[in-house]
């Protein structure tokens, strides 16, 4: 899921929502939160965070109790107790300056560290809600649910071969016919181009004799074009599975949206692909 | 004549005259009532309704076990064979409670074990469980059929192990979302090769891997078994071996519904399901994906509980399930299915009258999934029976939560939980004040409340002066002053719990409920701007309230408290720990 980003926001996700049927203001959720408009309503978003919990959570399905005070963050106590910026770890009754403008409740500086604190935990492992900041109890969850929401959470991320730590996206690429996959790292690639680069490179070996067979020795090099005229022929169709399990044909969605429900490539031959993408077949037949 | 008897009205002449209606009559007709509500109204018509009643209880409901003591419980009813129990606080629930704060088992069993030794039924909710307590249950109620655990704690898989080895006439084992110990999948092992009795298995919430060979034979030779929900361990085909064994099940928990099956298996699975005619509930499920759920749709047809918050589906795997399950009544899913698939909701459940939307990843503040308030939106137009929903959501609007209550006035239960403390109508930027006033000016008999968002004293003020019929309130980040809470404690004659968290609730107020608490269950205040001298003074003013304060270890003064308000016959209790101070 959306977990996956590191430092930055997941661009994937604003690309969703612009090509997603929405009835909503576009960028209302996630872009608001960082506008320190409306009477400090940005807290409650990004601003308001909590330093790390050390493994709060962990995936043993015990009592959440167990770990009582020591994990008890709240500070709120009395009159305007906002952050105790000792620990860095901030009451929630900060929202008290924003309920009433009347009341002159004492603000310690929130706003930067905190803010710091988040893109440092963002940083650091994405794994379990363990490791992200959050108030003792809330949302309230019954920590079973908790706890194995974030087994499946990481569990998917497994199965989808991506590891969200660092940044990296790396997926497997087969191509019909070779004797082995690789794996290429989505994210450091840009855009299409560059990733269908950097697969003819990788696969070049395999279709150098494909390409000597049907005649497309040429001037330019094997290596380099070889490849490209292949999938750009009618030999091969790139296509990916996306997270719904389904086999899509490589270039429909933007590239971000593609990166982000991409979990492994196949180079198809085009004449398995009928079906898969008949336009695909279409363009090859009509070059030819 | 006796002066006294001249005095007496016909009717209570009639009943305090031994002869003119047998005791043994009365406690048959009383045996009828089965609701606590109307035993408790019965037992207070006169002496020998009160004798009566008590002689005929066999079921005793006990909302907090601090409330009574066990020896005045059999003092007062000496028959009874079901007992059903909850213990913390229930903001325990969300690691608010610290461990080993009581709520222990074991000392209602000892008493029980001298005065209910047939005693048949346990149900228990947070509560503290040992293996031993297990153990001695098993042992020392030969009776003993049906156990039921949920939200608690204390106990490994061995006291489950002791429960099916000595527990020849269970008929119930039902294992629920506890903080359990789960060593190992062996305890079902342990049901004899004769025990047959079982009609309720559910160790859905169990993560070790059980024998399947046992329980295929266990399921077999227990032919009378009707709710049966196995864990994640329990793979596809293993489950459709389980469904040929007992197609007559009523509620069924699927395990781990992602596979790799052949052709063949799928179609095995498909008519399994097909052959279960008396699904009602249905619920697991997890990692289900596109691929296998269209072999559940034949078993749909009679759905009524669709349990799918352990499934992370999308919305287009929701819609084409909801369009077989025309007659569902309640649904719970993960905000996975986002809006889109609540629209589905709205157009293939007409019936539908409870909804819970759980989120999936609810501490990821980057995600921009989930749901929204045109979900909800959307249930409400097409669900016009709706009574109960909790949504979670990370954003809402004062305009759509009264649009919903208008087009929904049957809300019982409504809990609202916009996931980002103290957030406001995102498109207003106002308070949710609005929002919460439409629900309860909507809806009449609203019996529970949670309240989320930007709040202030105004909510308040609409929920004490509305909701007339207002039994729970759940509070947290609310609120700007006093008034707020001394309204709802003015307001609300039906209070009976009111649990408070975080929210600028001082002295004053919690001065504010003196008499109200007794006629409340509990009162639970966390994170407040209660002060010490402010719990004295309660404790002080009403002696029969117990007043429990424990320190909240992280606050910066050391001045902040957890504070815990209840009614109890039984006096202070007897095995609090010591960071719980009775007043």
């Amino acid at each position: 899921m959306g977990r996956a980003s590191g430092v930055d926001e997941d661009p994937a996700s604003l690309n969703l929502r612009e090509t997603e049927l929405r009835l909503g203001l576009p960028g209302s959720q996630s872009h608001d939160r960082s506008k320190p408009t409306l009477a400090g309503v940005s807290i409650f978003g990004k601003d308001l965070e909590f330093s790390l919990s050390p493994s709060k959570n962990s995936a043993a399905p015990v009592s959440g109790a167990k770990r009582g005070f020591s994990d008890a963050i709240n500070g709120g106590k009395g009159v305007g107790g906002l952050f105790s910026p000792r620990s860095g770890e901030s009451s929630v009754n900060a929202h008290q300056s924003a309920a009433s403008n009347s009341k002159p409740l004492s603000k310690e500086g929130f706003g930067a560290s905190p803010q710091t604190k988040t893109l440092q935990e963002k940083k650091s492992q994405a794994e379990a809600p363990a490791t992200k900041a959050q108030v003792v109890g809330w949302p309230p969850i019954r920590s079973f649910r908790k706890n194995t929401m974030a087994t499946n959470l990481a569990k998917n991320n497994d199965d989808t071969e991506t590891k969200s730590e660092h940044g990296c996206l790396y997926i497997k690429v087969s191509l019909d016919g070779a004797p082995y996959l690789r794996k290429v790292d989505l994210k450091t690639y840009s855009n299409y181009a560059e990733l269908s680069r950097a697969l003819e490179k990788m696969f070049s070996c395999f279709t150098i004799g494909q390409c000597a067979a049907n005649g497309l020795s040429g001037q330019d090099g094997l290596t380099e074009n070889c490849l490209k005229d292949i999938l750009h022929g009618s030999e091969y169709v790139l296509t990916y599975e996306d997270k719904d399990g389904d086999w899509m044909l490589v270039g429909d969605v933007p590239w971000e949206m593609f990166t982000d429900s991409c979990r492994r490539l196949r180079i198809m031959k085009s004449s398995e692909a009928i079906g898969l993408a008949p336009r695909a077949m279409e363009k090859c037949k009509s070059r030819d | 004549m006796d002066p006294k008897r001249a005095r007496e009205s016909p009717e209570s002449a009639v009943l305090s005259r031994p002869s003119a209606f047998p005791d043994e009559v009365l406690e048959r007709i009383l045996s009828l009532l089965d609701t606590h509500k109307d035993r408790s109204s019965a037992s207070l018509v006169s002496k020998a309704w009160y004798h009566a009643e008590r002689w005929s209880r066999a079921r005793v409901f006990i909302g907090n076990c601090y409330s009574v003591s066990a020896e005045i419980l059999v003092r007062r009813f000496p028959n009874i064979r079901s007992v059903t129990l909850k213990g913390k606080p229930r903001f325990s629930d969300f690691n608010l409670v610290p461990q080993n704060w009581g709520a222990d088992i074991h000392s209602w069993l000892l008493v029980f074990a001298e005065h209910y030794p047939s005693l048949e039924e346990l149900r228990l909710k947070r509560m503290t469980v040992t293996d031993q307590s297990l153990e001695f249950l098993a042992l020392k109620f030969p009776n003993f059929k049906s156990l039921s655990l949920l939200s608690c704690d204390g106990f490994s898989t061995d006291g489950l192990s002791a429960i099916a080895t000595h527990c020849r006439n269970l008929t119930e084992l039902d294992i629920q979302e506890n903080g359990i110990d789960d060593i190992s999948g062996n305890w079902l092992n342990c049901f004899p090769d004769n025990f047959t009795s079982l009609e309720v298995l559910n160790f859905a919430s169990l993560n070790s891997e059980v024998n399947f060979d046992s329980l295929e034979r266990l399921v077999t030779r227990c032919n009378l078994l009707r709710i049966l929900k196995v864990n994640k361990t329990i793979t596809l085909d293993q489950l459709q071996r389980l469904l040929v064994r007992a197609p007559w099940l009523t509620e069924l928990g699927t395990g781990s519904f992602i596979q790799e099956l052949t052709p063949r298996q799928y179609a095995d699975l498909e008519t399994s399901f097909k052959g279960c005619r008396n699904l009602q509930t249905l619920s697991g499920l997890s990692e289900a994906t596109a691929l296998y759920l269209p072999a559940l749709y034949p078993a749909c047809a009679n759905l009524t509980f669709l349990n799918l918050s352990y499934a992370a589906l999308q919305s287009e795997e929701l819609a084409r399930l909801l369009a077989y399950c025309a007659h569902l009544r309640r649904l719970w899913v993960l905000d996975t299915v986002e809006d889109k698939g609540l629209e589905a909701v709205g157009q293939n459940c007409p019936l539908l009258e409870e909804l819970r939307v759980f989120p999936s990843d609810p501490f990821d503040e980057e995600i921009v999934h989930g749901v929204t308030e045109l979900g909800f939106l959307a249930v409400s137009y097409g669900c016009r029976k709706l009574r109960y929903v909790l949504y979670f959501c990370r954003q809402m609007t004062n305009a759509a939560v009264a649009t919903i209550v208008r087009n929904c006035p049957d809300f019982t239960h409504f809990r609202l939980c916009i996931m980002n403390p103290g957030q406001p109508d995102y498109l207003t930027r106002e308070p949710m004040d609005e929002a919460f006033g439409a629900v309860v000016k909507n809806c009449p008999k609203l019996q529970r409340l949670a309240v989320s968002g930007l709040l202030t004293d105004l909510t308040f003020e609409y929920i004490g002066t509305f909701a007339k019929n207002l039994e729970t309130l759940s509070v947290a980040f609310a609120g700007s002053s006093d008034l707020g809470m001394q309204c709802v404690l003015e307001g609300c004659p039906k209070l009976r719990k009111l649990e408070i968290r975080d929210c600028p609730f001082g002295n004053k107020a919690l001065l504010s409920g003196l008499e109200k608490y007794e006629s409340m269950r509990s009162l639970w205040m966390s994170a407040c701007k209660i002060t010490m001298n402010g719990c004295r003074l309660l404790a002080r003013k009403m002696p029969r309230l117990n007043v429990e304060v424990m320190k909240d270890e992280e606050s910066n003064d050391g001045q902040s408290y957890k504070v815990y308000v209840y009614r109890s016959v039984a006096g202070p209790r007897r095995d609090a720990p010591p960071f719980v101070l009775t007043l």
